[in-house]
């Protein structure tokens, strides 16, 4: 079927593009915001940006007629053919490390707004606030100066536990450099320490980017 | 005589009213409920969905792990027969060996007398109302690995027999790597944290270099590199048993996460400690022995238990280099033909899970308890 | 008996247990639009269980609360109705750390009363020149006094323009020096007609501002009376035993 030459330009370029739906919904944020300041009235920002990030590329989807097909798995032979197909090993190791840490996090996080005082959220529900309002606005921002640096500790320890890939046999760089090439070069010393300065490099960045943010949550004080 | 109900009014009270029960449906479990459970549509509509959640799974795994399991049987055959149940009896029979490994026989009650010594020294310094635990802990972290090393290992010279470590496998190994890793790593973190805190620049700065590289590398590649280049720093053709680098890296590791929680413990002790310490003229060490580090080490016992909790889970990384721990020990077991059959896996983990949760959670209460007890003491 | 919507306030036999504590028992308590009321007793007579239950942050059992005409029961939305007219100052201050002390004032007029920002900013630096501190305007909490802490929390209270403020125990936590900065905003408030409830133990503030006291004790409302008679003349012996031990 064809289409008049607006409309494909209009979904090509515009609709079906995720990078500019999501400038749209930070511009829609951005002009909610400065609504709110100058009258008052609140625009339901989240609810817009879900819908513009994942509703117009749906609908650039079907107005193009679904040029996109998917491939689904097909049994062929012993095998798989088609699909994406994740290595069993990486569902395994993503599936593990997202449920320890997890667990590890959610009481990271309940210790920090328990720590909150309940007086701030009296006082915010005395003011008239909503119990969301109050968790967003009050409770919240105060509960992340606690959140953070332990949460830091948990990011850091997924990245070293993504090395434990030897034990499914995911091909990690633990498993391949540490263990193929080590055994096939007995190079100890080289391969240890290039191993090891691959890890320390992504813990230091990661570890310097999330203090650098927990600053910035820092009480003033007198 | 006017009501207060009237405003403006002056008012006294006659007769004392009744104190009286509350009323029924404000207290007990169903109160509860309705305060915790369904406070609101959104909880309400949360707790149906974990109910249906739990209703789902949770029958099944009841089923499967008690009324259709097979609890004793000579050999799988009746497990590959019953396959929607759980095949204790494979644990059942197998539990020597994944408590000893395939340590001698004759031998088994030198684990035995380990574990019964180091259980009680453990229980000794834990517990806060037993006396002389100062006695304790010299026993604990200077004799205790003495006896451990001569009993365990075997000497000849004192009529027990030596047995190599390549027969030491299952829960004991797992529970040495994890006291040698506390006991050795205690004192060794108490050292480097002080370093990190001196004012002296070298110590300080290796402190330091240290901490951050331990912290910053997975424990698997510390493992490797104790396992590899361990015998680079020993004099030639001392050859290190199995053992001892996976140990020497385990130790290294906590000593790292120690020494940052007696670091916490220092810095958060009372200036006015040091202070009056050093106003009394005592010495660096003795200050530190004697007045400071006690209660700073008493500050981050919480802390301490949360760092042995994940040593203990760690110790099955030792399995990488070599050392039969308690899981791989369970991965042999597996092996065995007499009893293969799809259900034997999911036993076998299910069992190794429990195992672990029982001791961390055991622990962790223990740790819970400690802090309640040491914010009652600084409260206020 | 008709609900008098010129009542600020009414308790009709209020019952209110803690567990199996029973805190308020057969409260009854009008309060007229204006009327400036101190509640006082010893500890543990659940004079600051009263005032938390005027805008529900306590939970009555059993019977009536009325705020400005509304009955309090368990709707939410209600609730925050009546939150909004209804200003509470605490013992703790309670200010929102962080936070500059205006963004403390104009919180809630920017997402509950939906006010411009420019508008609740005004209104902000109005009422902390009432107050007198419009110069902290920028500053952060910690970094202000406990007296200034508190008239900042009374001024942010006031930025709701509320009918009804309670007080509970507003300078208990204040060094002596800053007592009288904080009373003499509260007085100076009561003056201009504000509906009040106070918790404290100041009686020179109640001797000079309220137009009732009210004397609790173990739950029950012992006696009230206008402060110069009640001073004076205690009709009622508990009320004769605290005295004696707070006038000394």
């Amino acid at each position: 079927m064809e289409h008049p030459i607006w409309f494909t330009v209009l979904v090509n370029r515009l609709l079906a593009k995720p990078a500019l739906a999501l400038l749209g919904a930070l511009a829609f944020r951005f002009w909610a915001r400065r609504r709110q300041a100058s009258s008052g009235e609140r625009a339901p920002v989240a609810l817009v940006a879900i819908l513009a990030i994942v509703g117009l590329p749906t609908l650039a989807y079907f107005a193009a007629g679904e040029p996109i097909g998917f491939s689904l798995a097909k049994l062929s032979g012993f095998n798989l053919s088609g699909g994406l197909q994740l290595y069993p090993e990486f569902a395994a190791l993503t599936f593990g490390l997202v449920t320890y840490t997890a667990g590890f996090i959610a009481e990271i996080v309940r210790a920090g707004v328990l720590a909150v005082p309940h007086g701030q959220s009296e006082a915010a529900r005395a003011l008239g606030l909503h119990r969301s309002l109050t968790m967003k606005l009050v409770v919240v921002p105060q509960a992340m100066r606690l959140i953070i640096p332990p949460l830091t500790s948990q990011y850091l320890n997924i990245i070293k536990n993504s090395s434990l890939a030897v034990f499914v046999g995911y091909p990690d760089l633990v498993l391949i450099f540490a263990g193929t090439v080590l055994n096939q070069t007995h190079a100890a010393v080289q391969v240890m320490a290039i191993t090891m300065a691959v890890y320390l490099a992504i813990s230091l960045s990661v570890a310097f980017a999330l203090n650098l943010f927990n600053a910035r949550n820092a009480l003033k004080e007198r | 005589m006017a009501t207060p109900a009237t405003p403006g009014a002056a008012y006294v009270r006659l007769a004392s009213g009744p104190v009286l029960p509350p009323p029924p449906l404000s207290r007990g479990a169903i109160a509860w409920m309705r305060a915790n459970l369904f406070s609101s549509p959104l909880s309400s509509a949360i707790t149906l969905a974990l109910a249906a959640l739990g209703l789902w799974t949770l029958p099944p795994l009841f089923l499967w792990a008690t009324v259709h399991a097979v609890w004793s049987a000579p050999d799988g055959a009746l497990c590959r027969a019953h396959q929607d149940g759980a095949c204790w009896a494979f644990v059942a029979q197998k539990l020597d060996y994944l408590r000893y490994g395939s340590y001698p026989v004759a031998e088994r009650w030198r684990v035995d007398a380990v574990e019964m010594v180091g259980g009680a020294l453990i229980v000794w310094l834990l517990w806060t109302g037993a006396p002389r635990r100062g006695l304790g802990a010299v026993l604990f972290f200077l004799g205790f690995p003495v006896l451990a090393f001569v009993l365990l290992r075997g000497a000849d010279s004192l009529g027990l027999p030596v047995v190599d470590t390549l027969l030491w496998g299952g829960v004991f190994v797992s529970l040495v790597t994890a006291l040698v890793g506390i006991v050795f790593s205690l004192p060794l973190g108490v050292l480097l944290a002080l370093g990190r805190r001196s004012s002296l620049p070298i110590v300080r700065a290796a402190s330091v270099v240290f901490i951050e590289f331990v912290r910053g590398v997975p424990f698997i590649t510390v493992l490797y590199m104790a396992n590899n280049m361990l015998p680079l720093f020993l004099p030639p053709g001392w050859v290190p048993d199995r053992f001892v680098p996976p140990l020497v890296g385990t130790a290294l590791f906590a000593a790292a996460y120690m020494a940052e929680e007696v670091r916490g413990g220092l810095q958060s002790l009372d200036k006015g400690q040091y202070e009056g310490a050093m106003a009394l003229g005592l010495g660096y060490w003795r200050m530190m022995g004697l007045i400071v580090l006690p209660q700073a080490l008493t500050l981050v016992i919480p802390g301490l238990v949360n760092n042995f909790i994940g040593l203990f889970k760690d110790t099955t990384l030792v399995a990488i280099v070599g050392m039969t721990d308690f899981l791989a020990a369970m991965d042999n077991a597996f092996k065995d033909t007499v009893w293969s059959g799809p259900t034997i896996l999911p036993t076998g983990y299910v069992f190794a899970g429990l195992f672990y949760f029982v001791f961390c959670y055991a622990m962790s209460r223990y740790s819970a308890a400690m802090e309640r007890r040491l914010a009652v003491g600084r409260r206020g | 008996m008709a609900a008098d919507e010129g009542n600020a306030i009414e308790f009709v036999d209020v019952h209110k247990w803690y567990g199996a504590f029973h805190v308020l028992r057969a409260v009854n308590l009008t309060v007229g639009r204006g009327e400036r009321i101190v509640v006082c007793g010893p500890s543990g007579s659940g004079k600051s269980t009263l005032i938390r239950c005027v805008n529900r942050l306590e939970e009555h059992q059993r019977g009536t609360i009325r705020v400005d005409g509304v009955e309090l029961t368990a709707d939410i939305k209600r609730i925050d109705e009546v939150r909004r007219e209804v200003g509470m100052v605490f013992q703790q201050f309670n200010l929102f750390p962080h936070l500059t002390i205006l963004e403390n004032c104009t919180l809630a007029p920017i997402w509950v009363r939906k006010t411009p920002k420019r508008e609740a900013e005004e209104l902000a630096m109005k009422l902390l020149a009432r107050v007198k501190i419009p110069e902290q305007a920028l500053k952060y909490p910690g970094q202000l006094s406990g007296g200034q802490q508190q008239r900042v929390a009374i001024a942010r209270a006031l930025c709701m323009n509320p009918k009804i403020m309670l007080f509970d125990e507003p300078t208990s936590a204040l060094d002596p020096e800053m007592v009288k900065e904080v009373l003499d905003t509260m007085t100076a408030l009561a003056q201009d007609g504000m509906t009040m409830i106070v918790v404290t133990h100041e009686m020179g503030f109640a001797r000079k501002v309220a137009d009732r006291v009210v004397f609790m004790d173990q739950g029950e409302i012992v006696e009230i009376n206008a402060p110069a008679e009640f001073f004076a003349n205690p009709r009622h012996e508990r009320t004769r035993l605290f005295l004696s031990q707070i006038l000394r």
